[in-house]
């Protein structure tokens, strides 16, 4: 028997709430959490309001903890250390360790097999799965919606909340479908999709809303895929995005070391195929974009929804209406030292950096290593290729693409955040502009002073052989 | 916090996001307090901006970015008690209630007017009403959406570990009607 239609999104908020708008002010549901992603940066303070407040972790088997913000990408010396980039960076390690040997959470760290960044490890291991609710305090969370889970970031206080009851209280979003439809032409990525997406919509189109993808674009992405659409939906203003799982998802879960095994695992699939599927119920807003036309996406500004296709001009200032827009445009402009009303081609590239928990998994480098092969990287240019996680690493070096980026002149490093937003002593120098498989091209997030674009894995390895903005197309043909 | 008057640092510039309000090198810090002396310190704009005012006043989408709640510590810890903006990126928002920093949402045409008072008579100070949900500066006066105002932030982890300890019993039920989803400290065999 089925209930009335709802959207996936509302099924899973409804079967996670604990309690209906507690609070005497209102506003917020009770929500219980299945798996809670713990790292170094934005845990101690909760550890330390569990320990002012005398309480325990409620449940350490739905939490798990990894490292990799502020972690060396320099593998350990003969003696086993690692070198990290200050006392700072070092202690917040250490802090994670006890924290977590006091509360009995288990921790992938610096030399585990699983650590990684938490976004990368999680998944590959299936711990992530249709149907959950799941939180950890970093908004790029967002990624695990691609298995039809509802992924948010959360702040340390709230951290603290979910150690000690296993739930938070949330105001409940609205509901946003981004439809995306076509084939993608030779080139182009799930990073350009989503960069076009956040163009379109603004990176604050989807404040308060939680984002639902849909159509053949989404449906014909491997997972990998998927996750670097739904890691970016924060981007877009939205603190989750979700797709509905099918059997890509359920093929990917299969014999992963935390995914149900044997009848298990067909019990669990029975039962994520009961979750609703696009089109049974109305969204509270939607907007559909077509696919098939998109070029290779790249950013000229200081937000992520400064994006263009390659081949067009970057937008004038003075061609758009708003006073407030045209402002922003030509501060960003300023910024990055990049003159409008061209395309961004030609302009020189100091650092090429392919990694973060957007394009750090197995296909991303299988990309970046294809346009490559054969070829060096620009003598003026700096490449960094650093894997989202071990099982990535060892992954990508039985295929032999570490030494496809070693030939090349590519920096191959140890799994972690790296460059993404220079924690960890990784990073570019004042003037700089990097080409970036990251998300996020905020003034100064790679380094102070540095300047970022943010581009696929293909276009990154094409800008690293050139020195310049590329096409990546043209080494297609 | 029923009201408030002080001058205002004027930043009016859409975007400000979490990297610009505390940079991810001073993340490495295991303590919540302190964080003042690092707030724009990359952002020599904002840098120079900023005083010993109490409300920061700035452009539209505030707070975008990540989830750091460093971001809303360094703004409270340098004396900010309240942001006014026409709008806020949603986890800003929720981990600055949390910490006593008053998001205010003014309407554009409001938010237009406040900042042309302000780039005229910059030392000119405004004065906000919870009570009332309305501000002023000067000759402008603006209404706005009932702002969330944090409630008692005394104890670690706030009233809402509070409400939710509340809760544990109904937590426990839940739980005990809905299986785990993984076991993290073992692997399925």
């Amino acid at each position: 028997m089925k209930a009335t239609p709802t959207t996936l999104f509302d099924a899973i908020w409804d079967d996670h709430r604990v309690n209906a708008d507690p609070a005497p002010d209102g506003g917020a549901d009770t929500l219980y959490i299945n798996l809670h992603l713990v790292h170094e940066v934005t845990s101690p303070q909760a550890f330390e309001i569990l320990r002012e407040r005398g309480l325990p972790l409620r449940r350490p088997g739905q939490t798990v903890a990894t490292m990799d913000h502020s972690t060396p990408t320099t593998p350990p010396d003969a003696n086993g250390i690692y070198s990290f980039s200050d006392g700072d960076t070092a202690a917040q390690i250490n802090k994670l360790e006890t924290n977590c040997s006091e509360f009995g959470v288990p921790l992938f760290a610096l030399g585990h097999e699983y650590q990684g960044i938490v976004h990368v490890t999680a998944p590959e291991l299936g711990l992530v799965q249709p149907g959950m609710t799941i939180v950890c305090g970093d908004s790029h969370t967002s990624t695990h919606g691609a298995f039809g889970a509802l992924a948010f970031g959360i702040g340390t206080s709230q951290v603290a909340h979910v150690f000690a009851t296993q739930c938070l209280l949330a105001p409940r979003p609205r509901t946003f479908e981004i439809r995306i439809d076509g084939a993608l032409q030779p080139g182009v990525s799930a990073k350009d999709v989503i960069l076009a997406v956040i163009m379109t919509i603004g990176t604050e189109g989807g404040t308060g809303h939680v984002f639902e993808y849909t159509g053949s674009t989404i449906t014909s992405m491997s997972m990998e895929e998927r996750m670097t659409v739904c890691n970016m939906s924060i981007e877009g203003g939205a603190r989750a995005g979700l797709i509905a799982p099918d059997d890509t998802t359920y093929d990917y879960l299969e014999g992963r070391p935390f995914a149900p095994r044997g009848a298990d695992f067909d019990a669990a699939v029975a039962g994520w195929m009961r979750l609703p599927t696009p089109g049974e119920a109305p969204y509270q807003r939607s907007v559909s974009i077509d696919a098939s036309k998109l070029a290779p996406m790249i950013t000229y500004g200081t937000s992520p929804g400064m994006g263009v296709g390659i081949d067009r001009p970057v937008p004038l200032p003075a061609d758009l209406a708003d006073e407030d827009a045209r402002d922003s445009l030509h501060r960003a402009l300023e910024y990055m030292a990049i003159e409008p009303g061209k395309p961004l081609s030609g302009h020189p590239v100091d650092v090429v950096f392919v990694g973060s928990c957007t394009n750090s998994r197995l296909s991303d480098l299988r990309e970046a290593a294809r346009i490559l092969d054969g070829h060096k990287v620009s003598d003026t240019v700096r490449m960094l290729v650093v894997p989202g996680s071990h099982k990535v690493k060892r992954a990508a070096e039985e295929e032999g693409l570490d030494e496809i980026f070693k030939r090349a002149g590519a920096e191959w490093r140890e799994p972690g955040c790296s460059m993404c937003l220079a924690m960890n002593g990784d990073r570019i120098e004042p003037g700089q502009l990097a080409v970036s498989t990251s998300n996020r091209n905020f003034e100064g997030r790679q380094g102070p002073g540095g300047r970022t674009v943010l581009a696929s894995p293909m276009t990154a390895a094409a800008c690293a052989v050139n020195g310049v903005v590329s096409d990546v197309r043209e080494m297609l043909k | 916090m029923k009201s408030i008057e002080s001058r205002v640092t004027l930043l009016p510039i859409d975007n400000i996001d979490t990297d610009r309000i505390i940079p991810a090198r001073f993340l490495t810090t295991t303590d919540r307090h302190g964080l003042g002396r690092h707030l724009f310190e990359d952002w020599p704009e904002g840098a120079a901006a900023l005083s010993d005012a109490s409300i920061l006043v700035a452009g539209h989408n505030f707070g975008c970015g990540s989830s750091r709640e460093h971001a809303p510590w360094a703004l409270v810890d340098h004396g900010i008690r309240a942001v006014i903006s026409t709008g806020f990126a949603d986890i800003f928002h929720a981990n600055a209630v949390r910490n006593g920093l008053v998001p205010v949402v003014v309407e554009t045409d409001d938010h237009a007017r406040l900042i042309a008072q302000l780039e005229a008579c910059p030392d000119e100070p405004v004065a906000i009403d919870f009570e009332n949900n309305c501000l002023r500066c000067g000759s402008v006066a603006a209404g706005f959406q009932a702002a969330a105002v944090a409630a008692d932030q005394t104890t670690p982890g706030g009233a809402e570990l509070d409400l939710l300890l509340h809760q544990i019993n109904d937590i426990h039920d839940y739980e005990a009607t809905h299986q785990p989803r993984v076991d993290t400290r073992m692997e399925s065999r």
